[in-house]
């Protein structure tokens, strides 16, 4: 019983998530439901602020300072994107009640994974956040493109998650322990078996995290899942699956971080490099975001390879400064759209100023963030990877990845040139969605502010990674 | 001294500036002609307050004054401002030009006016920030900061090709600096700070100098520009609306010349003394190539860019010399500079809003009907090749003066380029001014505006006063360049 208080976050929002399963059925209005999701999520915020920081169920779930902020990152993630969904339901064809209740599970499995401190926990974890994820990329039933994304995201995450099971399997059978803690102590350097486990854990996680050679489902369900679904991919999994990550690799595998380093360099550099030629050539907005997302993780990866305070310190404030740019990209995305819909190609935008002068400088400037260009907030996420990097004696690490944002810069860059340099379009429809500039504004004002005042982020994360290191 | 923070109210005159310029509607013509009073009241504003900074600024003293230091992001990176004889001018030439270029634009840009001018006030914090910042993280952030409105007023104020140069012009100069980041980012992990005032004292070793001093280098060479990485810079001249050409030919390169005397010189000595034959092997080169290339221009605005690329070489020349004529001769090489090809870059502008064309072959024959502006356009012409009495010759006379101490060959080669540049410049003048007036369209050209006049006049009255009296100019910037080359010499001993 006491150690359900532990979790009494979770359980309450699974308590919600049926409730609402059940009057959905019968109450037909959506709006309210969703009001009450997001109204229940803060209740949750609240929840996990008032926790006490201790380890449940024999060390297997722990509430520490790190759970803590990622929580709080995933729970904002999660609001947004159903903000964004309550703004677009009608137009997008996704007038459905399951959509807050399947975040709703989502989220519960999100934070699973960031408190989970063991390999049971952590696949449990992750598996109610795919499930639910997997239905939330074909939530839109009758257009091809989603049913596509969602048996797609399907298939390759099965696939990935039998990878990541086989690793567990290895890692139980070569430590004898599933604990997280237990490992570290009971491991043995010089046994095989469990780097292999660890190659097909860090395999299934990269899935998880889109990174390198991994992300090839990235594009796809980007582009095919609806807007605010999209949204939420980019904002909350990420975040979720690289807390996990890094509980996994630091508190189980610290001791052997010789190993797992190298994969963790290589996943990050080929994610940077691929993602700053790939994008280049994109055409849809939500596949150039999608490389833009593999691309940003390349980087936060960067601040797990260093295994140093300084790295985990940077990789939470990259994390932070990537969730409000892409909460800004996204209601963006949503904001803009004529009377036939919305629309996604970047040719769209051409000469939007013309009409929108304030709404398009806002999205310049985010993009201008997103290619990490002084002084807004992405500079400072990209500077404190390279200070970590360079603190680390990885001077290369930040060669490759100051090249790979120089590259990345010109996709960025094009944006600015078709909404500003080219010959307009037909208007878009006037800021109707009063619900969408709650997201923006906040956001793209927080990220142009950002210089004058970063400690508080900065504070946030040496507070967040104490209970790590 | 006054307890008023100087330096942080001329930074952030602007951004406050942009907030009453949201405010303002820009629906109709008179609405956008409001919106360019409103900005050239500011930007005039914050000139006059950068005057006071001329008469409350002392003399005698050679450190850094109007400092202001706030904790910042964390231990070691602060907001630290402060400026001393080298940067003071600086400051002023910027707040100087930005009125000017937006009283240049009055009647040259007709749409997306007030994004223009957003842009301007924008370019005008981060360059005064570049000036000011003694802190090498707000420095960066200053420095690349400029990029952003710099590419939106090539890119979308610009000529035809304005695309490619602005796309050009980005990544060049980004490629460039992001090493210079890598740098700051190595000096403060191994010092544990990024103050400008500590680091000045603070002795790298000599290995580490080298590699940094390179990852200076590249920011700044891209910059500045040096060959042969000046290409950026033509097109991105040939592009810009001739407002966007001032400021990049004003201010944006002098950006790097500060930068190789504050930070190259002053933090790697023995390093920049290790690379000064280099550097005085590519500015020679610079000098003479560049100034060959501009002889064979058919667009004024390039051959006046090439010319830009000519006169910086001598300015590096100058800094690298590590004398004390040398760094004044550069400094005032910069400034000069910063005021005679602005009014170049003006005087294409003006013959431009008339006949829409900056071919040279165009025109001929001006000063027929243009003899006010014959005499402006002559005036900065003999400048910019030099002409003892004006601002070019004190200049280059100190730079060509402390490089004959250094090494004879360089001072034959770059004393080459003052010849070269007295043809190209002449020769210029001659086909656009002199002649008979043959060419039909050309009978409607009218001479300056009133407008126009109020521009050239200030640029007139510095260009010949620097020229017949620099002492002034000297006694602000003689004693911290005293300061400097004391300092190095002492590092170097």
């Amino acid at each position: 019983m006491q150690n359900l208080v532990f979790i009494l976050p979770e359980i309450f929002l699974f308590i919600v998530a049926t409730v609402l399963l059940v009057t959905g059925l019968f109450l037909k209005n959506i709006k309210l439901i969703n009001l009450l999701t997001i109204f229940s999520l803060l209740v949750v915020v609240i929840l996990i602020l008032n926790q006490p920081f201790q380890s449940a169920f024999l060390n297997s779930f722990v509430v520490d300072e790190f759970s803590l902020v990622l929580k709080i990152m995933i729970l904002i993630g999660s609001i947004a994107s159903l903000i964004m969904f309550v703004s677009s339901k009608d137009d997008l064809n996704i007038n459905i009640y399951e959509f807050p209740i399947l975040i709703i599970f989502s989220t519960i499995g999100m934070m699973v994974m960031v408190s989970a401190n063991d390999l049971l926990a952590m696949f449990i974890g992750l598996e109610l956040q795919s499930l639910s994820l997997y239905v939330l990329a074909a939530l839109n039933r009758n257009s091809l493109l989603s049913s596509e994304a969602g048996i797609k995201y399907f298939i390759l995450g099965a696939l990935s998650s039998g990878l990541l099971l086989f690793g567990i399997s290895y890692i139980y059978g070569f430590s004898g322990n599933t604990n997280f803690n237990l490992i570290a102590v009971n491991i043995n350097p010089e046994s095989l078996g469990l780097i292999i486990g660890i190659v097909f854990v860090l395999a299934g996680l990269a899935f998880k995290v889109s990174a390198v050679p991994f992300h090839m489902w990235t594009p796809d369900v980007y582009q095919g899942a609806p807007t605010p679904i999209t949204g939420f991919f980019a904002l909350a999994p990420k975040i979720a699956a690289m807390g996990l990550l890094v509980r996994f690799l630091f508190n189980s595998f610290g001791e052997i971080y010789i190993d797992w380093q190298q994969i963790i360099l290589f996943i990050s550099i080929a994610s940077m490099m691929l993602a700053a030629f790939a994008a280049i050539a994109q055409t849809n907005l939500k596949r150039l975001m999608a490389y833009s997302s593999i691309g940003h993780i390349g980087y936060a990866l960067i601040g797990v390879a260093c295994f140093t305070d300084e790295g985990l310190r940077s990789l939470l404030i990259y994390l932070m400064i990537y969730l409000i740019m892409n909460i800004a990209v996204f209601a963006f995305l949503l904001s803009l759209k004529r009377n036939d819909g919305y629309f996604e190609s970047i040719s769209d935008l051409s000469g939007m100023h013309k009409n929108h002068p304030l709404r398009t400088m806002l999205i310049a400037l985010i993009m201008f963030s997103l290619a990490g260009i002084p002084p807004l907030a992405g500079f400072f996420g990209k500077f404190y990877i390279f200070v970590a990097a360079i603190e680390s004696e990885m001077l290369f690490l930040a060669i490759i990845g100051v090249i790979a944002s120089v590259i990345s810069a010109f996709y960025y860059l094009r944006i600015v040139k078709i909404m500003y340099f080219d010959e307009p379009k037909e208007e878009f429809d006037g800021s109707s969605i009063k619900s969408l500039n709650l997201l923006y504004y906040p956001s793209s004002i927080l990220i142009i502010i950002f210089f004058i005042y970063p400690s508080p982020v900065i504070n946030i994360s040496e507070y967040a990674i104490q209970s790590i290191i | 001294m006054s307890e008023i923070p100087i330096l942080s109210i001329l930074i952030f005159i602007p951004v406050v500036g942009i907030f009453f310029m949201l405010l303002i509607r820009n629906n109709d013509d008179q609405s956008s002609q409001n919106l360019k009073h409103t900005a050239l009241w500011i930007t005039f504003l914050n000139f006059i307050i950068s005057l006071s900074l001329l008469f409350s600024f002392d003399l005698n003293n050679p450190d850094f004054q109007f400092v202001e230091k706030y904790a910042w992001i964390e231990s070691g990176i602060s907001y630290h401002l402060g400026i001393d004889g080298v940067s003071i001018l600086f400051v002023i030439l910027t707040t100087m030009l930005v009125p000017i270029c937006i009283l240049a634009s009055y009647e040259s840009i007709k749409f997306s006016v007030k994004e223009y001018l957003i842009s301007f006030l924008a370019l005008e914090t981060f360059m005064i920030g570049v000036f000011c910042s003694l802190d090498l993280v707000l420095f960066y952030l200053f420095f690349e900061g400029g990029l952003i409105p710099m590419f939106l007023i090539i890119g979308i104020w610009g000529g035809e090709r304005r695309v490619y140069s602005t796309f050009k012009f980005f990544l060049y100069t980004l490629a460039g600096s992001v090493f210079m980041l890598l740098a700051i980012i190595y000096i403060f992990i191994s010092t544990g700070t990024t103050d400008v005032e500590t680091l000045l004292v603070y002795n790298f070793t000599t290995n580490e100098q080298l590699i940094l001093w390179i990852a200076f280098f590249t920011s700044f060479m891209v910059k500045i520009p040096m060959w042969p990485f000046h290409t950026w810079l033509p097109d991105a001249h040939v592009e810009a609306p001739t407002a966007g050409s001032v400021i990049l030919a004003g201010v944006l390169l002098k950006m790097a010349g500060y930068g190789f005397i504050r930070f190259s010189i002053g933090f790697f000595p023995d390093a920049s003394e290790f690379f000064a034959p280099f550097i005085f092997s590519l500015s020679v080169i610079a000098i003479i190539v560049t100034s060959l290339i501009a002889l064979v221009q058919e667009d004024m605005k390039k051959l006046i860019a090439y010319s830009s690329v000519a006169h910086m070489g001598f300015v590096t020349l100058g800094i690298f010399t590590f004398t004390v004529q040398g760094i004044e001769g550069g400094i005032i090489q910069m400034i000069s500079h910063g005021i005679v090809s602005a009014a170049l870059f003006l005087c294409v502008g003006v013959v431009y809003d008339r006949l829409h064309t900056r071919e040279i072959a165009r025109y001929g024959g001006l000063v027929s009907k243009m003899p006010f502006y014959s005499f402006s356009f002559m005036i900065f012409i003999l400048a910019s090749l030099g002409l003892p009495g004006t601002s070019g010759f004190v200049g280059e006379f100190l730079v060509l003066l402390s490089i004959f101490t250094v090494n004879t060959y360089f001072a034959i080669f770059a004393t080459t380029g003052v010849v070269l540049a007295a043809t190209y410049s002449l020769w210029l003048y001659r086909r656009i001014i002199f002649g008979a007036l043959i060419k039909d369209d050309l009978s409607e050209m009218f001479d300056l505006t009133r407008r126009e006049i109020i521009i050239f006049l200030p640029l007139i009255i510095l260009t010949v006063f620097i020229g017949l009296y620099p002492k002034p100019i000297i006694n602000i910037i003689e004693p911290s360049t005293e300061k400097i080359v004391n300092q190095i010499k002492m590092k170097l001993d």
